[in-house]
């Protein structure tokens, strides 16, 4: 379980340039949930998810998993339990690496990074299968740089190796965003999944209505550093996308534009 | 011939910092000044254990322990203080100036010119004549050109090559991204304090500021070698290091042949790298016009 309390987070305290984004936020996320959050531009999501993985500090208040405190953990500690995919398809893979050196890298998540060799043999005939499942052919390019591939490809590999591990919970921020549709369909699907068969706690940030409501267990939305929206199970069900249009919109009007 | 000789031999003491060079400037991103100072760090070890005595082979672990020093203390610098990468590099450099004339027990000058060397104590010194030194001297290379390509492809290499690709992806890896650069900077100083120590008994004696424009060497031969072979899928970078290196050396002895004094000696080692950082720009700037 996830437990953030009380939390506060303000951005540049004290400058013209104060952003108070958070004030006493709480929020729970239940092991095996699939929380999808939506919400528009600057509403704190990348925020939250940021102040779970430590890789930002927050001002005040307590994030727990499993009813442990972790406030103290720097970021790439927490990273054992957590699995994360950024927006950017660049940040989950290494450019200059081969695909089966990088394969090797997430391959190796938990274990000590020693004077061993750096790709085990035996374990490429699982890599390749691994790969297959994406129907991107990446499976048969094994000695090819990852900079040389698409975003989408390399999207994909990211979600591959984050999850190639044993961990407890994912996290994905607007993974599908830089991807052309239908790729972004076969990553969601893969997405979903992974989640399934690996019983991940897992929260989602997407910009596709479409993706909040098909996917996941429970479906959140932000404005301005609040969960003004949250809902799961048969509510979430029977939600289609122009219940959340009409929310969207009425904050809209709320802000005077 | 003997120009033809002292080049190679040069060039592949320059190819050992280069090498070093390398793992800092192109694999980590990170510029390190430390090398003008571990340079003659691994000199000074070198001289001060030649003049006591001891083994000329048991000069170069040492050195190489040394310079490996040298880089963790850049390392704890820029990643426990959080100094700034170019500015931990400097503070390590000044410290070790200091440092270095410890060593030494305060000469500036330390010849070592009538004591036995890893040259004059080599298996082959007679079969090969005046061919020993540059022999000697490539097989010491070698092994540090073979040994950092084996390192590279191990798991520890393999995070290393990570951290300077892209270091979200190793703190992802639930591993400390400041560990393995400090990795990085030990071996890095490690390998020019070797050379350092190579050099310094090749010419036979220590010079406190043997080191200047050491970072310039190592880059220049770096850039050379990468932007112009490194293209080549056939030739392993480190491969290109070792042709860089002698390329430059080469430039630098023509130079000096054409007439220039020995005292332009960094005169030129600066220019030639001006030269060569314009030109590959200007190669970057085409092949992005295509
Ligand atoms: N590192 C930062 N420094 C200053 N302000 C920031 C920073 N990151 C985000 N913000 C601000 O905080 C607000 C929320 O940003 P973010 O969490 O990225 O929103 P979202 O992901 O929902 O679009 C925005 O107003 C943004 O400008
Ligand atoms: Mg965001």
């Amino acid at each position: 379980m996830i437990k953030l309390a009380h939390i506060d987070k303000t951005y540049n305290p004290n400058t013209v340039n104060e952003t108070k984004l958070f004030t006493d936020f709480n929020l729970e996320v239940k092991d095996n949930e699939f929380v999808s959050i939506i919400g528009s531009n600057g509403s704190g999501k990348t925020t939250l998810l940021n102040m779970i993985c430590g890789s930002i500090p927050i001002d005040n208040g307590e994030i727990l998993i499993n009813g442990e405190s972790i406030n103290k953990l720097s970021e790439f500690r927490r990273y054992k339990r957590i699995g994360r995919v950024y927006q950017n398809p660049a940040m989950g893979t290494c450019a200059n690496m081969t695909i089966l050196e990088n394969m090797s890298l997430a391959d190796n998540k938990g274990k000590i990074f020693d004077l061993k060799w750096g790709t085990n043999k035996k374990r490429i005939k699982f890599y390749k299968e691994q790969l297959a499942q994406l129907n991107l052919g990446l499976e048969d390019k094994l000695g090819v740089k990852v900079g040389l591939l698409s975003g989408g490809q390399r999207q994909a590999m990211a979600l591959l190796m984050s999850t190639m591990t044993p961990i407890d919970i994912l996290i994905l921020d607007e993974h599908t965003a830089a991807l052309d549709p239908k790729t972004a369909e076969i990553i969601m699907a893969l997405t979903d999944k992974i989640v399934r068969e690996k019983n991940l706690t897992t929260i989602m940030v997407t910009h596709n209505l479409m993706y909040a409501l098909e996917y996941g267990s429970r479906l959140i939305m932000m404005h301005e550093g609040n969960a003004i929206m949250d809902i799961e199970g048969d509510e979430k069900r029977s939600v289609v996308v122009d219940d959340i249009l009409d929310i969207f919109n009425r904050i809209s009007i709320e802000r005077g534009n | 011939m003997a120009l033809v000789l002292s080049v190679l031999e040069q060039g592949f003491i320059y190819t050992i910092l280069a090498l070093g060079v390398y793992i800092t400037y192109k694999i980590l991103d990170f510029p390190d000044l430390t090398v003008d100072s571990s340079f003659p760090l691994g000199a000074a070890v070198c001289a001060v254990m030649i003049k006591a005595g001891i083994n000329p082979y048991i000069t170069l672990p040492v050195s190489f322990a040394a310079g490996g020093i040298a880089g963790l203390a850049t390392g704890l610098i820029h990643v426990k203080f959080k100094v700034r990468d170019l500015l931990s590099g400097i503070i390590t450099m000044t410290i070790l100036y200091s440092i270095n004339l410890h060593i030494t027990g305060s000469q500036a000058n330390m010849p070592i010119f009538s004591d036995d060397n890893i040259f004059t104590l080599s298996p082959f010194a007679d079969k090969l004549g005046k061919y020993n030194k540059v022999a000697v001297i490539f097989i010491i290379m070698l092994i540090c050109k073979i040994l950092m390509d084996l390192y590279l492809k191990t798991k520890s290499g393999y995070l290393l090559r990570a951290v300077g690709d892209n270091d979200t992806v190793v703190t992802v890896l639930a591993k400390d991204k400041g560990i393995v650069k400090i990795i990085g900077l030990v071996i890095a100083n490690a390998l020019v304090a070797l050379a350092g120590c190579v050099m310094c008994q090749d010419q036979r004696f220590f010079e406190i500021s043997m080191g200047t424009g050491t970072i310039v060497i190592g880059l220049a031969s770096v850039i050379i070698g990468t932007n112009v072979f490194g293209k080549l899928s056939f030739i392993k970078t480190t491969t290109s290091v070792i042709i860089g290196s002698v390329i430059y050396k080469a430039c630098v002895a023509i130079a000096i042949w054409m007439g220039l004094a020995a005292i332009d000696m960094k005169l030129i080692t600066g220019a030639l790298f001006l030269v060569i950082l314009v030109l590959s720009n200007f190669r970057k700037a085409g092949v992005d016009n295509d």
